[in-house]
């Protein structure tokens, strides 16, 4: 036998990898959600805002970028960068996580509902339950009932992030659930899922290794929208007062902060904005090279 | 060739798989699509059994009730020795590996995210405790067998030809060892000149391993190729069995004959006095078959009784089958140690 010349069953994970990388707009997506993720994380360690007296402060409200405060000042004379990082920090927390959620609570309920005759019913009447709630006054009175008790036992910043994290999750994993249900009704018909049953290979077995690799692309389009979403709705919790203190800057926060004094300060309303279509571009521009490079239709050209 | 062995290696006995239909707003169950009605038929070990017939009369239905891909609604399926229609689900896994399956499509029947040596390994992982070197080792031994270049193992199914992707799923069928292979139309999707190797490696992997096939098909002159024995099937029942010679030479019901009019005939003499014929109407449709015999409202030789009685199969002559009133004087005894299907009348049996 000629064995040791036939390659071995290498790992793909480097075809993978490579797929990626010729992906410019995926390069490009990691490289700016990377130094988006340094510029909140290190950021505040590296830029520290000095303390200003409160007199001081409100005589310092109001100003252009310059050396001493790089993106200006608002409107209590709090300086813009420092709060743009401390906001990122948290928005970028919140549309991950949110997202992460949505998108493995959708694709659990889709798979389970697309797969399981006797299940399909029931998920998908309660995704229509959900999708017919209004949201906002669900989310409201989420947060009334469940905000105080949750801080008493966390603490009120992490209770804050938890509740909305979970608020925003909750709510937005149903278009997920549809779309990975159809998809898995169609995919359950597919020859190679009747060879897998053929073979006798297991539920769990097919679902991980048939299903789930094939549902990849619309769950992926789904995750970046997801990601823009849930960084949106949870400034719009904040700005209803609903969502982290008043005192605690969010991307979204900052922008409708911004918003009062756009037609003075447009810079207030375009910094905030900006980090949120960034993210939201590099995130869309991952999943679109993810998706590729999990193709190897795509990956072989 | 064809081992005569009393036992035979697949028996069914009134197969039926009805589709419910359901409609209006509360989805009440309205009705059936009969795509396989009271099928009866045996396979020798080492045999091969032709299934035609045209597209819709429940061919594939049959292919796949057989390996319980379906939970059939009534009927026996014996395949060596156990009733796979019945086995509790456990057993059933541990009967798979005796039967497989070679589908129509190779382009759908393989997972475009697996390379090949993953998905004719996929049979070893669950089904057997090797290691990875002796899977791999035994996914060269049936790359060997359906020649494909061992070089080829880390490759995905996009990258290769029709009959190249027939041969992957051929592969993969033979991974466990396999006494019994239903092929669904395994050619249907190939090229015409490619057809003729698919067809050639089958047999001889028939030969090899002392393959048992159910060969699917429409193209009635690939059956004859390879088939032993023919069923000719018209709207989820069989028409007409016979030996494969006996049928192409002389088709007893209008149907096989029909069907077979339509076939080139190589001999030339025998082609100058043949006449075409030409069946009028559609097929009806499975949810509401006709009162009496399924062929009745297109057969050329229809009479009164076909109207309103099923006929049965029946054993005509020695080794063949027939469905159909005007042969019926001619039987003297039941079929004997040959496929027993009840007589069924369609009107009384409402679902
Ligand atoms: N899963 C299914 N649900 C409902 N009807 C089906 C299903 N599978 C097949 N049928 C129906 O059963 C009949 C026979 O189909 P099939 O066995 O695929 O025919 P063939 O393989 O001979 O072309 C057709 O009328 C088809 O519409
Ligand atoms: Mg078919």
């Amino acid at each position: 036998m000629t064995d040791a010349a036939m390659p071995k069953p290498v790992s793909q994970n480097r075809a993978i990898w490579q797929q990626f990388r010729s992906h410019k707009g995926a390069v490009f997506g990691l490289i700016v959600l990377g130094l988006l993720i340094l510029f909140v994380l290190i950021g505040p360690l590296v830029w520290v805002p000095e303390k200003l007296k409160v007199a001081e402060a409100i005589r310092l409200k109001n100003q252009g970028p310059s050396l001493r405060f790089p993106l200006g000042t608002d409107q209590l004379g709090r300086d813009m960068l420092s709060r743009m990082m401390l906001a990122g920090r948290i928005s970028l927390a919140v549309g991950l996580v949110a997202m992460l959620i949505a998108i493995v609570f959708g694709t659990l309920i889709g798979v389970v509902a697309g797969y399981y005759r006797r299940f399909e019913g029931p998920l998908m009447r309660l995704t229509d339950m959900f999708l017919a709630l209004p949201l906002i006054p669900l989310l409201l009175v989420l947060v009334m009932l469940f905000r105080d008790r949750i801080a008493s036992v966390i603490g009120p910043e992490l209770g804050a992030f938890a509740l909305i994290v979970f608020a925003i999750g909750i709510t937005s994993w149903m278009a997920t659930a549809r779309i990975v249900r159809g998809e898995v009704l169609t995919l359950k018909e597919r020859e190679y899922v009747l060879a897998a049953r053929s073979i006798g290979a297991r539920p769990r077995r097919i679902i991980l290794r048939h299903i789930l690799p094939n549902v990849v692309s619309p769950v992926m389009v789904a995750a970046t929208l997801g990601v823009a979403e849930a960084i949106i709705t949870e400034s719009v919790l904040s700005f209803l007062g609903l969502g982290f203190p008043p005192d605690f800057p969010t991307w979204g926060r900052l922008l409708f902060d911004g918003l009062q004094y756009m037609q003075v300060y447009p810079e207030r309303v375009i910094w905030p904005g900006l980090a949120i279509s960034l993210t939201v571009l590099s995130v869309n521009y991952i999943g679109d090279g993810l998706r590729d490079a999990l193709d190897p239709r795509i990956r072989g050209r | 060739m064809r081992d005569a062995s009393p036992k035979p290696l697949v028996q069914v006995t009134d197969l039926k798989m009805h589709f419910p239909i359901y409609s209006g707003i509360f989805r009440r169950h309205s009705g059936d699509v009969k795509a396989v009605d009271g099928v009866s038929f045996d396979i020798q070990a080492g045999e091969t059994l032709g299934l035609v017939g045209e597209s819709g009369c429940g061919k594939s239905t049959v292919g796949r009730a057989l390996l319980r891909l379906y939970e059939i609604t009534a009927g026996k399926v014996v395949i060596d020795g156990e009733d796979v229609a019945s086995l509790p689900p456990e057993a059933l896994r541990k009967k798979r590996p005796t039967m497989q399956m070679v589908f129509q499509d190779p382009q759908a029947s393989l997972n475009p995210r697996m390379t090949l040596a993953r998905i004719i390994s996929e049979p070893l992982d669950e089904h057997t405790d090797w290691n990875d070197a002796r899977k791999l080792e035994r996914v060269y031994e049936l790359m060997d067998a359906v020649g494909l270049n061992r070089r080829f193992a880390n490759r995905f199914p996009h990258e290769f030809s029709g009959g190249q992707r027939q041969r992957i799923g051929i592969a993969r069928a033979l991974a466990l060892n396999p006494k019994f292979i239903v092929c669904d139309e395994p050619i249907a999707a190939l090229d015409v000149s490619i057809q003729a190797q698919v067809v050639n490696l089958l047999e001889d992997l028939q030969e090899r391993f002392g393959l048992t096939y159910l060969f699917i098909s429409h193209d009635l002159s690939m059956v004859r190729h390879i088939a032993d024995r023919v069923a000719v099937m018209y709207l989820g029942k069989i028409a007409e069995l016979s030996p494969r010679d006996a049928l192409y030479s002389l088709p007893l019901h209008p149907y096989a004959e029909a069907l077979l009019s339509a076939v080139n005939e190589p001999d030339p003499v025998r082609a100058a006095t043949r006449k075409r014929i030409i069946l009028k109407g559609d097929v009806p449709s499975p949810a509401n078959p006709p009162l009496g015999c399924n062929f009745s409202t297109r057969c050329p030789r229809v009479f009164d009784r076909c109207r309103v009685e099923d006929p049965a199969l029946r054993q005509v002559e020695p080794g063949r089958f027939v469905a159909c009133h005007l042969y019926d004087q001619q039987t003297a005894a039941g079929p004997t140690g040959a496929p027993e299907v009840n007589e069924r009348n369609q009107q009384g049996e409402l679902q």
